[in-house]
């Protein structure tokens, strides 16, 4: 006959205070391991959200970020006369050589100056990012100093809202437009004419040539060929990939840091588990030798005991991923090492994360709750019975 | 004799003491690690010196300066030294080896810094050979370089490919000196450049001016920047320090996650000593009332509670500092992309004593008040 479930529950409840102090323990722990892995997840949302599979970016061979890369206008000529490229609906190529560069802006918050990407691109570069869509405002007019600006930027930095503008390159910039671009890296993007910002920052050459391909499958062929293009020295990557590359780093650093905390973490929270639950067992060393002649078996004992272990496991885990999931709400920007330039995300919850929480904090339970029940169910019942 | 009942009270529950005592060592140690981790964050702002103003092109450091702007600047009153820097972003061998690499005009540059110090003999042959190149102890040890070896870089944000010859070893002045830097000739670059990529040439990344005196450093860094108002290329001029924290900024939401996750650090902690202390305190409640049989006052239960409390705290968190060093070595190693300099700090170590001493106080207090105030009768009624 197994000691039913209640058992268990109930002393838990007898000794609040300890119960309580040992689950908000695990609480912090697993709050720490889901905002970690919500922020990385997050971070990977958005960057992977960022571009589209059929689409090609060429970039000069040894640049890895938009920023550095360099295209002059003859291999951008080369590049967009590729057989590859689709045509939109009124038969234009969906093909745009971009300059991407950095703008110091002051943020809304701490005046701070940060460096925020901006990038010229012509009119079809809208169609070949169905990600994106106009929010408020219209698209700008070619050929004009007009800008359009991501949410996050318009939201973030002083003096970006719409109707307002912005000086830079000798000139001033007005915006006529908000790009909804959702959760994506876009979102902390300001675009302009692409001609107009090349002139305006004294840059003779574009920074990369976006294409979309007529047929996804066609990349390796034309991978080959620009590769190996004398005229050329590019590389070419999908854009997908392009972008999943660039949060690289910072994910990496996020990662080993938030589990290199949360293991330290997780040995306090175990160790306090294996506190109390070793109090439980001696405290309870009469009432154990009593069960015992009444008949249950170690076995029995070892599980009641594991059981109030795992109860606190979960309670701290429920706990921990409760506090978590209100990260949710908080945007958060930072500096991409990489690009140098700022991108904001979110925290993001997934089922993988609440059950990888879960699974974390059961796991605390249970090692903090092993050796304890082991020595519960290893009791000689006479010895037990007298020890009061 | 209370110090014997103490000491004699931590060793009774031997195992208790030593889960204690370990969770505490091990969650001081998280705590240091991240003030650590905070510390190397604010490397640069603290490695910098009042002395020195930063000029770079105000729209952003991706654009560079002229070099003409060089005698321009060197004339501004109160300036005493000018140089210039150009960032090389280059990968040694393959992408992982990341450090930073200046091209620099080296004569000025390195009487600028004199918190590098280098043997003179090797600075001479430095500024006399073209490709010669001088790297910090640290960087020289991780890569098992040895003077004389010729190091090859290729550049991410030039068209250039360069071979380095090592020339130079710098050491710090301080332990919080940066000493991964890789320096070279700026002149090296341009002659490449002008063969490569003409439009780069003939431009720096930034303006190292020393000034005078640290108190006109705004009105030097005004001047200078109004010198170039309205011309293709704006410059900013700040101070060192601001420089670096403008980097600091960029990043500060990570950096206030970090910071707010070495408060919870320390919730962890008083939640693992204060569930010792009110098991333990429970336990003992009928001993307590027999003390105060024996004529003990309640002061001096709260000295037994507290000093065991402390005591433990003491001794969990001074094993913990000691673990720090080694620790920060292991997280050195795994991070080094992104911290060159990362070591713990003398006021992390007092911060570290003082928490966990401020922990074993509160941790007490629910206990000793507890054990004073319980009435002789009650106490000697209760089964543990």
């Amino acid at each position: 006959m197994k000691i039913p479930l209640s058992y268990s529950f109930r002393n838990l409840w007898t000794r609040r205070l300890t119960t309580v102090l040992t689950a908000s323990g695990m609480s912090l722990v697993v709050f720490v391991f889901a905002a970690v892995l919500m922020l990385a997840e997050g971070l990977r949302q958005t960057l992977v959200a960022t571009g589209s599979y059929d689409n090609a970016l060429v970039l000069r061979s040894s640049a890895d970020t938009e920023i550095q890369s360099i295209i002059d206008r003859d291999q951008a000529a080369i590049i967009e006369s590729q057989p590859e490229i689709a045509l939109n609906p009124q038969g234009q190529p969906l093909v745009s050589p971009e300059v991407v560069v950095l703008i110091n802006l002051p943020k809304r918050t701490t005046g701070q100056r940060t460096n925020v990407t901006i990038r010229g691109v012509r009119p079809i570069s809208l169609e070949m990012r169905p990600e994106i869509k106009m929010g408020a405002g219209r698209f700008f007019r070619p050929g004009s100093t007009e800008i359009v600006v991501g949410e996050n930027v318009a939201r973030r930095f002083v003096g970006s809202g719409l109707g307002q503008s912005l000086h830079f390159g000798m000139r001033t910039w007005t915006i006529v437009g908000i790009l909804a671009a959702g959760n994506t890296g876009f979102s902390s993007e300001i675009w302009g004419d692409v001609d107009q910002l090349m002139q305006a920052f004294r840059r003779p050459v574009y920074s990369d040539v976006v294409l979309k391909l007529r047929n996804p499958g066609d990349f390796t062929e034309l991978r080959q060929r620009l590769e190996s293009d004398p005229r050329l020295t590019v590389q070419v990557k999908r854009e997908v990939m392009f972008y999943e590359e660039q949060s690289e780093r910072l994910a990496e650093f996020i990662r080993i840091l938030g589990m290199v905390l949360t293991s330290i973490f997780s040995v306090g929270a175990v160790l306090s588990a294996m506190i109390t639950m070793y109090a439980a067992v001696a405290a309870r060393t009469v009432e154990i030798g009593t069960l015992r002649a009444l008949g249950f078996s170690r076995g029995n004992i070892l599980t009641a005991i594991l059981i109030e272990s795992l109860l606190i496991g979960l309670i701290g885990g429920l706990g921990g991923l409760g506090a978590a999931s209100f990260l949710q709400f908080i945007n958060i920007s930072t500096t991409n090492w990489q690009t140098f330039s700022e991108i904001a995300f979110n925290f993001a919850l997934s089922q993988g994360i609440i059950f990888k929480s879960l699974v974390f904090a059961l796991g605390m339970g249970l090692i903090g709750g092993l050796l304890p029940a082991l020595r519960a169910a290893r009791m000689n019942i006479v010895n037990a019975l007298r020890a009061a | 004799m209370v110090f014997k009942i103490i000491y004699r009270n931590i060793l009774r529950h031997r195992l208790r003491t030593i889960l204690t005592i370990t969770g505490m060592a091990v969650a001081i140690l998280s705590f240091g690690l991240l003030r650590t981790v905070v510390d190397a964050w604010y490397a640069g702002v603290e490695g910098s010196s009042a002395y020195r103003l930063v000029t770079r092109n105000a729209v952003s450091l991706i654009f560079r300066l002229p070099l003409a702007y060089l005698s321009k600047i060197r004339a501004v009153p109160g300036v005493s030294a000018v140089s210039y820097s150009t960032w090389f972003g280059g990968i040694y061998i393959d992408e992982k080896n990341f450090f930073p690499q200046f091209a620099v005009e080296a004569r000025h540059y390195l009487d600028l810094y004199p918190e590098f110090i280098i043997p003179e003999e090797q600075k001479l042959v430095f500024l006399k050979e073209r490709q010669a190149a001088i790297a910090g102890r640290q960087l020289v040890e991780k890569y098992g370089w040895r003077l004389g070896d010729i190091i090859p870089i290729k550049s991410t944000h030039y068209p250039a490919n360069l071979e380095f010859v090592l020339r130079g070893i710098y050491t710090g002045v301080e332990k919080s000196t940066d000493e991964g830097r890789f320096f070279f000739h700026w002149d090296y670059l341009n002659e490449t450049l002008e063969k490569n990529a003409p439009a780069l040439a003939n431009q720096v990344g930034v303006y190292i001016i020393q000034v005078d005196d640290p108190n006109q450093a705004a009105v030097v860094a005004a001047q200078v920047d109004e010198l170039f108002k309205n011309s293709l290329a704006e410059t900013l001029t700040e101070t060192e320090k601001a420089f670096h924290l403008g980097f600091v900024a960029m990043t500060e939401a990570i950096l206030m996650s970090i910071q707010v996750v070495s408060f919870l650090v320390i919730g962890v902690i008083l939640v693992v000593l204060a569930n010792t202390m009110a098991m333990t305190a429970r336990e003992r409640l009928n001993e307590y009332a027999t003390l105060k049989t024996l004529g003990f006052q309640p002061w001096h239960l709260v000295g037994l509670i507290g000093g065991e409390s402390i005591a433990i705290a003491l001794a969990g968190g001074m094993i913990g500092l000691v673990l720090s060093f080694p620790a920060a070595q292991i997280f050195r190693s795994a991070l080094s992309q992104y911290f060159r300099i990362f070591h713990v700090s003398s006021v992390t170590l007092i911060v570290g004593l003082l928490t966990s001493l401020g922990v074993g106080v509160v941790s007490a207090i629910f206990p000793a008040w507890q054990a004073a105030r319980v009435s002789i009768a009650e106490g000697l009624r209760r089964i543990g």
